[in-house]
């Protein structure tokens, strides 16, 4: 039998190692590409687009590697693509960071700051006076709401602990494709699921248990549900 | 159900072994930095913090090589410090596998370094330390100035203003350690812990005295941390992160259990 081929998308931005490190760890049997290849990428049997960092310079070289095009070709095969943090910013309409950028427009809606949101500052406020403060970057553990029966979710308590940090958050449109939902002074969007592609704010490679496990559900995964 | 309250077990590590030091003297040594860092992963730890105290030129390459051992088998974030003094360096280690970096005397010594650092990799992976000892006389409005070099080096600068110019200098996180308190298992300096944290609008580690599970409490409550730094509590099993994180739970705070 042929190894499963998993294609880790690299595009010169942030660190890519904990997602390879992670997905090497649950499945020893498995072959991680760290590649901006896009016959690489139309070759694995499942897909990763990670992201850290500011959204401007991401979608800079996103657009300058033709990452745009391997992600919508992707889409377009039905194989599995699971997006991590600004890679699930990347696929909105458009973020607020950086004065504005426009992104890949898989999903409607948009990327905004937390402590740009009226109702944050008051939940802010409101806690600071009670000597509680809701600091922004949003970093460390927090709940996820699973909105949607998704295969991803197999074995993972609803409500279970992920990792983020972040200090954009997505407010999708699309409310029927909310696959997960945290709050954070308000609520936001913590995973995003379509066809074959299943998106998350937080780290799955970083999250231990529930995180490995989301990864392994993952790599079982055959992008129908 | 929010944000929880993160624990974090910290790894002094000198010439490749876990150490632990009173006021940075009388070093114990607590096992190998590996095996330390399986242990609190396995224990529940929401974090792990690996300072190579030594930081020499010849330590680094063993620090690098540690930290890629921890990085494949820890599936948590990891922060690094400890003699981080150029882009190159920070580049090092986020490609072992670190998810931060922690930046004391190389800020102080250029503020912009911590601006380039920001700009470069992204604020979320960079976190000031700031090594912070009371300088007010008996009476007087308490004031900290800022040290470096392992609390030796004074520097003037006062510890408020330092840790709200490192965070308009792009830093996602400070990681606050008291001078006064190190070592001493009296518990964390909150006067400091909860002017910077009132201060600054991004989450502050704190870190330095813990002795007992209280001080944890207090760090968070009365401090104002957003998460609570210790080494020795855990390193010689006086307690473990699980019996941490029940006290705390139990005292109406918020962790990831």
């Amino acid at each position: 039998m042929n190894r499963k081929q998993v294609a880790v998308i690299d595009y010169g931005m942030g660190n890519l190692h904990s997602v390879a490190s992670a997905l090497k760890h649950i499945g020893p049997d498995i072959d991680v590409a760290v590649t901006s290849d896009r016959e690489t990428i139309a070759n694995a049997d499942h897909v990763i687009f990670p992201g850290v960092g500011a959204i401007r310079d991401c979608m800079a070289e996103i657009r300058k590697q033709q990452v745009d095009k391997a992600v919508a070709e992707v889409m377009a095969s039905g194989k599995p693509m699971l997006a991590i943090c600004v890679g699930l910013q990347a696929l909105m309409n458009f973020s607020e960071e950086n004065n504005g950028v426009d992104c890949l427009n898989v999903f409607s809606g948009k990327v905004k700051f937390f402590a740009g949101n009226p109702r944050f500052k008051a939940a802010h406020d409101e806690g600071s006076a009670s000597g509680e403060r809701l600091k922004v970057p949003h970093m460390g553990w927090n709940t996820v709401e699973q909105r949607l029966p998704h295969p991803l979710w197999h074995n993972i308590e609803n409500g279970g602990r992920f990792y983020f940090v972040h200090s954009y958050y997505v407010e999708a449109e699309q409310k029927e494709l909310i696959a997960g939902a945290c709050h954070y002074g308000i609520d936001f969007t913590a995973a995003m699921a379509e066809k074959n592609l299943f998106a998350v704010q937080f780290h799955p490679e970083k999250s231990h248990t529930n995180g490995l496990q989301l990864l392994t559900n993952f790599l079982n995964w055959d992008g129908k549900w | 159900m929010a944000l929880a309250k993160r624990i974090i077990p910290c790894l002094d590590v000198d010439k490749g072994r876990v150490v632990k030091g009173v006021q940075f003297v009388d070093i114990r040594d607590a096992g190998d930095p590996v095996e330390v860092a399986k242990k609190y992963n396995q224990q529940g730890a929401d974090e792990l913090t690996f300072l190579d105290i030594t930081a020499s030129h010849e330590a680094r390459e063993t620090t690098i090589h540690t930290v890629e051992q921890i990085a494949a088998e820890v599936f948590i974030p990891l922060t690094v410090g400890g003699g981080i003094r150029t882009l190159e360096d920070i580049r090092n280690m986020l490609n072992a596998g670190a998810d931060k970096v922690s930046i004391n005397s190389a800020a102080v010594k250029d503020p912009d370094f911590v601006k380039r650092a920001a700009e470069r990799f992204g604020s979320q992976c960079i976190v000031v330390a700031i090594d912070a000892k009371s300088v007010s006389a008996e009476g007087e409005t308490p004031r900290w100035e800022i040290f470096t070099h392992g609390g030796r080096k004074p520097t003037g600068i006062d510890a408020v203003a330092w840790a709200v110019k490192m965070c308009d200098n792009g830093a996602g996180e400070i990681l606050l350690t008291s001078m006064d308190k190190d070592g001493t298992k009296d518990g964390f300096d909150l006067g400091v812990t909860r002017a910077i944290s009132d201060a600054v609008p991004v989450p502050v580690i704190a870190s330095g005295g813990v002795g007992n599970l209280q001080h944890l409490v207090d760090g968070v409550i009365n401090g104002g941390a957003d998460a609570v730094l210790a080494a020795s509590i855990f390193h010689f099993g006086e307690y473990s992160v699980p019996e941490a994180k029940a006290f705390m739970r139990d005292n109406n705070i918020e962790v990831r259990l």
